[in-house]
């Protein structure tokens, strides 16, 4: 077993003598971080807005001040001539036009529709999306407070669950942490295995009294300890920074973790099965395991608005699985019962992934 | 006899690349191990380094047998390619301790065999270094240190020389002398025929099979040819 340690030793040196991998495990998800935390983010907060009120009264100023008074909305400019209105839009000067209609204070107590108009700069969908939603939460409040009598059946309420501000860190932090996960374990660790056998050095190796379980065993330690590091920043960092809440089990998360850690673990193994050359298992982990994880999984895009090729195809995809798990934990506070299929799932691909590079590697050892 | 080789084969598919070869080898001796690409002995050395399952046949390694006792075989001899296995972005010493590891060298003895080392190639003052800094033929020194730094009984060198200019070449050779001497089998493989005269006794493989086995010496004498190279054409045209 010291053999072991003296082999793990030796990878840790590797990975602290190497700039870019260092880069790699501990820049890259603090950069990823920062990126998605604060700059690429779908909420919304200090939106300008205009307003086109013809009805001047005091019903109309209270709505408009309650809008204002938000965290969401700022209000910019009063127009007075509706051929201004588009030009406010096209100028990005505010991002939607309130149109308040001359009758409003008379019409609107009746419960009469089309009384408030919303033009809506609508280039950035996600962005437009928001607005319409909060907006509408907006109104419906304003209407109950002014209008008690109005049957509620007049206009909709929304109700949000579980994450009624719509933080956008409830949907990165998981998201990211797949990500990490797969880039660590799967991308460095399929990089690392192939690097002894493009430099001759895994002959060596197997001729040595190391058992070819321990290569693997011994690889791939150094990562998934790096990947634990990682991922416990992120919780905190997620928590204590952006406010991600952690309504289920510690543990249940952490036990899921490791099932994807372990499958990441097993992809990368995998990928270096086939090939020799660092190069190609870059390329092969990159388009076939990072851009998935990115993109195809719910990280970014949400799934079902796919077409239905990429979302039977997402089911594959371990992460799509994974961050399930973790929105269900982490924001619904659910547990192992709510999770069976997801986790089984995992398991089973855990399963199919392990057992083809167990067989891969002992063709190769026999060639 | 310290390698023992019975009617060992190797098939792909339909393809023998080894095929029923038998030889033995006495301890200490140099066994030069030769054949054009493709004839089979880069495979041979692979089985008997138990890098790859023997079709059929057997072997005995260092008093071991080859396959059901291969967690001995591999603690008693040592191997080192055209491919020198040390890593560049490690250094010298970290590169000897790692070995030494592997080989289940405990502390005390790491650090003497390691010192050893570092003096004997004058590199004590360099040992801080990364591997990379290294000109080619302290690489191929160092891989060979390092190589038999657990004092195998049977070192397996596969093409150890080649792309090696000739001067560094014969310094290689002396070292591989001196390690003989000392008792420690070596099993070379080459293509440098003119290397084979340094061998006690060498084989000549061609399509998977051992066609000729003796000293240089007699192999010339037999064959009535002067050089060892004249040896090879004769036989394998």
């Amino acid at each position: 077993m010291k053999e072991l340690i003296y082999f793990i030793k030796k990878e840790f040196l590797h990975i602290f003598r190497d700039s870019k991998s260092l880069i790699i495990l501990f820049g890259l998800p603090i950069i990823q971080i920062i990126l998605f935390g604060f700059a690429l983010t779908n909420e919304i907060t200090n939106v300008d807005f205009a307003v086109y009120d013809n009805s001047k009264s005091h019903t109309s100023q209270r709505l408009i001040n309650k809008i204002n008074a938000t965290d969401f909305f700022t209000l910019q400019a009063y127009i007075t001539n509706p051929d201004k209105m588009e030009e406010a839009l096209i100028s990005n000067s505010v991002k939607f036009v309130l149109v308040i209609d001359s009758d409003f204070a008379q019409s609107y107590p009746q419960g009469k529709q089309g009384k408030i108009q919303l033009l809506l700069d609508a280039s950035d969908p996600n962005i437009a999306t928001n607005i319409r939603a909060y907006l509408n939460n907006i109104i419906t409040d304003f209407s109950q407070e002014e209008f008690p009598s109005l049957e509620k059946s007049d206009f909709m309420t929304v109700k949000m669950f579980y994450n009624p501000q719509v933080k956008s860190a409830y949907l990165f932090i998981p998201g990211l942490m797949a990500f990490i996960l797969t880039l660590i374990s799967a991308f460095m660790t399929s990089i690392t295995l192939t690097r002894e056998k493009e430099l001759g050095n895994m002959e060596i190796l197997l001729i040595s009294p190391l058992k070819p379980y321990q290569i693997i065993v011994g690889k791939v330690i150094p990562y998934a300890i790096l990947s634990i590091i990682n991922i416990a920043n992120i919780l905190l960092l997620g928590k204590f920074v952006f406010g991600m809440p952690l309504n289920g089990s510690l543990l249940l998360l952490s036990l899921e973790s490791l099932l994807f850690l372990l499958n990441s673990l097993a992809l990368g193994i995998l990928i270096s099965s086939f090939t020799n050359s660092r190069q190609v298992a870059m390329m092969v982990a990159l388009a076939g395991l990072l851009l998935p994880t990115m993109l195809l999984s719910g990280f970014i895009f949400p799934v079902s608005n796919m077409p239905k090729v990429l979302q039977y195809f997402s089911q594959v995809i371990p992460a799509t699985h994974f961050i399930t798990i973790l929105k269900g934990i982490m924001i619904k506070g659910i547990g192992i019962s709510y999770l069976i299929k997801e986790t089984s799932i995992l398991a089973l691909l855990t399963l199919l992934f392990i057992s083809i590079s167990i067989k891969k590697f002992n063709v190769r050892l026999d060639k | 006899m310290i390698i023992k080789v019975e009617n060992l084969v190797k098939k792909f598919g339909d393809f023998t690349a080894v095929d029923k070869i038998s030889f033995q080898v006495p301890k200490g001796e140099i066994f030069g191990f030769l054949g054009a690409n493709g004839a089979g002995k880069t495979t041979a050395i692979k089985m008997l380094c138990g890098l790859s399952k023997p079709t059929s046949g057997s072997a005995n390694i260092a008093g071991y047998d080859l396959v059901s006792q291969s967690e001995q075989v591999k603690l008693n001899i040592g191997y080192m390619s055209q491919k020198f296995s040390l890593y560049d972005d490690l250094t010298i010493g970290e590169n000897i301790d790692f070995y030494g590891g592997l080989y289940r060298l405990k502390g005390l003895e790491l650090r003497q065999k390691k010192d050893a080392i570092l003096r004997e190639l004058g590199l004590v003052k360099q040992r801080k270094d990364l591997v990379k800094s290294l000109p080619l033929g302290w690489k191929q020194k160092l891989a060979f240190s390092v190589a038999t730094i657990h004092e195998p009984k049977i070192l397996f060198l596969d093409e150890p020389t080649s792309g090696v200019d000739p001067i560094t070449r014969r310094k290689f050779w002396e070292i591989i002398i001196a390690t003989a001497n000392q008792g420690i089998t070596i099993f070379i493989t080459t293509h440098y025929l003119d290397e084979a005269e340094y061998c006690d006794r060498i084989s000549i493989m061609v399509n998977g099979k051992i066609i000729a086995l003796d000293s240089p010496a007699n192999l010339k004498a037999k064959l009535n040819v002067k050089t060892t190279a004249e040896i090879f054409a004769k036989l394998t045209r």
